[in-house]
């Protein structure tokens, strides 16, 4: 069967370049980082490089970035690392669950916190966050883009309001890295999460940017590693391929690929609102990440049409994922005032760098027929055709 | 050689010894049932058990296009760590032990495998209802809500929207279409020991028409002796028993736990203990407290051992005598689906099971008209008393190993 893949903010396939970049590290140059010989020496230049190529990506200093086994431990360690027993925070009703629940949980440990609503196209709006601040606010944390609508917040608003008020605004980037240039200089932030898996390096390597000055305390301890901010033995392989992916995607982004990725998620998006009808974008009409188009189609579940697309080779995801792998309506949607049956008619889809116009085609051939069928057995369809 | 002979043989890799003619036998059985399946697409509701991993691996070795689907019906961390419910999760529906199990399954066999999240319907249908009637009084069968308003609807519904006009479960029933009649007649399964037809007897002629339950002629050993040809991993788990969502089968710490989480306090249903001479004798803690037939924890001491006979709603009493009180000769029964086509105009002799472990005994069951609804309800009038007929339980109505039909015990 042919497979599409369009659950790209799900994860990415490993690009070839990165394997490759990356195969060296696992047999041949073995090497444990902190060892002084050449061994030492050969892993811990690749570590560097790579470093220096992250730093490129979201314009920072080199030392600036502390490399984490990805975007949910970066968000707690900026979060966790940061807040302590007293002070207040400030986060949003959208953010991923590694931002809100370690947000939650320092609440219970006696820090105050404002979970912040959105708007109905999934923004904050930048009022709200200076509204909620308190003489105790210690930090606020505001993601760039929306992993399930893909649309970007107003960061650097409200990293000003954050520089006025003195304190620690942290974003997580992880859906916005290398879709949309992201220029830590130019937010304003003092510490920046992002994932190697969403830019197409591998599973279980990210970084976060912490500001040169921003005091940040670990969460692992055991060893002087990453400037004593993340004790235990780095992941060599995992590193070099997020460097190399960094690499690409500032590269892609130098040559204008989000734009081509724009075009083509838009062909994609406008295709299905063409050919099937009581659909619409959910945080349409604001900007958005160039890959991410989530669609409510009426009448159905989001569960069935992802259950019955994957049978037929099309990837794409709808809500969240419980521990079971049962699908629960996304808080994204829910947040944003999305009706309830929406919320549940929801699916998101998702491009790749390796996503192909032909790829495009055969998507439009297969939703409206998919839905189509799901649409026969809906009786809220039926119903209303019988009415009209 | 026939496709469906020689995917059959390929699972036959390295039996033990002893179990190959076994395997043999069930094979040649399993090849004559499967010629009369087209190779269509079938969903096969999954629990990570033994019988409907067997199931799975049946049909898929038969050829067919194997879809394994697990319902989330509840979330068994909800009520974990509350007031009297254990800490740890241990209910067996639903658990991700469960999950892990089928989903391991699936890969094995190699099918693609999905789990559905069904909790808020479950919620409404099953549990909800399932409390509010040890609320009032009676004693619920929650399987049977389950069956008819989740598995063999929302599911069935699910299939069809994936593709698969059929459902597959590990349930000991047969289901067969009658030409003689044209309807579709559920039946009970070769091993009478696991026959599940009591549970499933609320399945419309749609949903049968749609149903397969591929263990109907097959014992429990045998299943087992099936899975392991298969080399499934879960072929000794043990059997489930309890009801999935009450962690250790305590119903009334459930009860509590359920209303405590959802901000309602328990209903106060305490009253008086009566005799069935209606003398006042003690009071009680809660109707919900009781069942039909119970002897322990009545709260009063008597020379003769005593039970619970009837337990009144309305009156917030339970009535308790001697044993001899239990038995009763016949019962009424409301909701009643009729399967088999009879229309019962005049009364038919029958056999009746009052509950799930219950020989079915010898009966005639007429048509009446209930006095307050005027609906049609069934009399049953059984040969010799039967013992605690309970209110909210099943009474299933058996034409030798046919399912006539059945109702719920007013």
């Amino acid at each position: 069967m042919r497979r599409i893949y369009l659950d790209n903010n799900a994860t990415t396939p490993v690009l070839p370049e990165v394997l490759e970049a990356m195969r060296p590290y696992f047999a041949q140059r073995f090497g444990n980082a902190s060892s002084i010989h050449h061994h030492g020496q050969e892993a811990r230049g690749a570590i560097e490089s790579a470093r220096e190529s992250v730093a490129a990506l979201l314009g920072c200093q080199a030392s600036e970035i502390i490399f984490t086994s990805g975007g949910t431990e970066g968000d707690n360690l900026a979060i966790a690392g940061l807040v302590r027993t007293g002070d207040h925070a400030i986060t949003s009703s959208i953010e991923h669950h590694a931002v809100l629940h370690p947000c939650q949980h320092l609440r219970e440990l006696g820090c105050e916190l404002t979970i912040l609503p959105v708007d109905g196209r999934s923004r904050v709006d930048p009022d709200d966050v200076r509204r909620a601040l308190r003489p105790n606010t210690k930090l606020i944390s505001i993601m760039m883009a929306n992993n399930e609508t893909g649309v970007l917040q107003p960061v650097e608003e409200i990293a000003k309001i954050a520089a006025e008020a003195g304190i620690c605004f942290h974003t997580d980037a992880v859906q916005a890295a290398g879709k949309v240039p992201v220029d830590v200089e130019k937010i304003g932030c003092h510490s920046l999460t992002i994932s190697g898996h969403k830019i197409h390096a591998p599973q279980g390597i990210g970084a976060l940017y912490v500001r040169k000055g921003t005091q940040i305390h670990p969460l692992l301890r055991g060893g002087q590693h990453e400037r004593s901010l993340r004790a235990g033995t780095e992941n060599v392989p995992g590193i070099v391929g997020l460097g190399k992916a960094a690499a690409l995607a500032k590269a892609g982004l130098d040559r204008g690929d989000d734009k081509k990725m724009a075009a083509m998620r838009d062909r994609l998006q406008q295709g299905i609102l063409a050919r099937v009808e009581e659909t619409g974008v959910n945080g349409d009409d604001v900007p958005r990440v160039p890959n991410t188009a989530n669609i409510h189609f009426d009448h159905i579940e989001g569960e069935s049409l992802v259950i019955a697309l994957d049978l037929k080779g099309l990837a794409v995801s709808a809500g969240a994922a419980c521990s079971s792998g049962a699908i629960e309506p996304s808080h994204v949607l829910v947040a944003m005032g999305l009706r309830g049956d929406r919320a549940h008619a929801s699916i998101r889809f998702s491009l790749g760098k390796q996503t192909t116009d032909e790829e495009i085609d055969l998507t439009l051939a297969l939703v409206p027929e998919t839905v189509a069928r799901l649409r026969e057995l809906s009786p809220s369809y039926k119903k209303q055709a019988v009415s009209q | 050689m026939p496709k469906d002979t020689f995917s059959w043989g390929a699972a036959l890799h390295a039996p033990r010894e002893g179990a190959l003619n076994k395997g043999v036998r069930l094979g040649v059985k399993l090849v004559i049932r499967s010629r009369k399946l087209s190779t269509e697409t079938i969903a096969v509701a999954m629990s990570g058990g033994v019988d409907s991993s067997t199931v799975a691996a049946m049909l898929r070795a038969e050829g067919h296009d194997v879809v394994g689907l697990t319902m989330q019906l509840w979330n068994q961390r909800r009520l974990a760590g509350r007031e009297g419910m254990p800490e740890q999760v241990t209910g067996r529906c639903c658990s991700l032990d469960d999950v892990y199990d089928a989903r391991r399954v699936a890969r094995q066999i190699g099918i693609p495998y999905y789990v559905v999240n069904h909790e808020e319907r479950f919620e409404r249908e099953v549990v909800r209802p399932f409390v509010e009637e040890y609320l009032s009084g009676r004693t619920p069968i929650p399987c049977s809500l389950c069956n008819n308003h989740l598995k063999f609807d929302q599911l069935l519904t699910v299939a069809r929207q994936i593709g698969a006009e059929r459902v597959a479960t590990g349930h000991y029933a047969r289901v067969a279409y009658d030409e003689a009649r044209g309807r579709w007649l559920l039946r009970r399964p070769a091993d009478l020991s696991k026959d599940q037809t009591y549970f499933l007897f609320g399945l419309t002629q749609e949903q049968l028409s749609r149903t397969l339950f591929p263990l109907g002629n097959m014992t429990k050993p045998e299943v087992r002796e099936l899975a392991h040809h298969h080399g499934l991993a879960i072929a000794e788990k043990p059997d489930s028993q309890e009801i999935c969502f009450v962690p250790g089968g305590d119903y009334k710490r459930f009860i509590d736990a359920y209303l405590a989480e959802q901000g309602e306090s328990l209903p106060d249903t305490a009253g008086e203990l009566v005799t069935t001479g209606g003398e006042v004798i003690g009071e009680h803690a809660g109707i919900h407290n009781f069942t039909v037939g119970q002897r322990k924890g009545l709260g009063v001491a008597t020379g003769s051992p005593l039970y619970v006979i009837q337990i009144s709603g309305a009156q917030k009493q339970v009535v308790v005598g001697s044993e001899e009180n239990l038995y009763s000769k016949s019962l009424r029964a409301k909701r009643v689906n009729l399967i088999s086509g009879e229309d019962l105009r005049r009364p038919m002799r029958v056999s009746v099971k009052i509950r799930h472990r219950h020989e079915p005994a010898p009966a005639v069951i007429e048509k009446i008209a209930s006095a307050d609804t005027g609906a049609g309800e069934i009399l049953v009038t059984f040969d010799d008393p039967q013992r605690a007929i309970t209110p909210g339980q099943a009474a299933v109505f058996y034409d030798g190993d046919v399912v006539v039909g059945g109702g719920w015990i007013t």
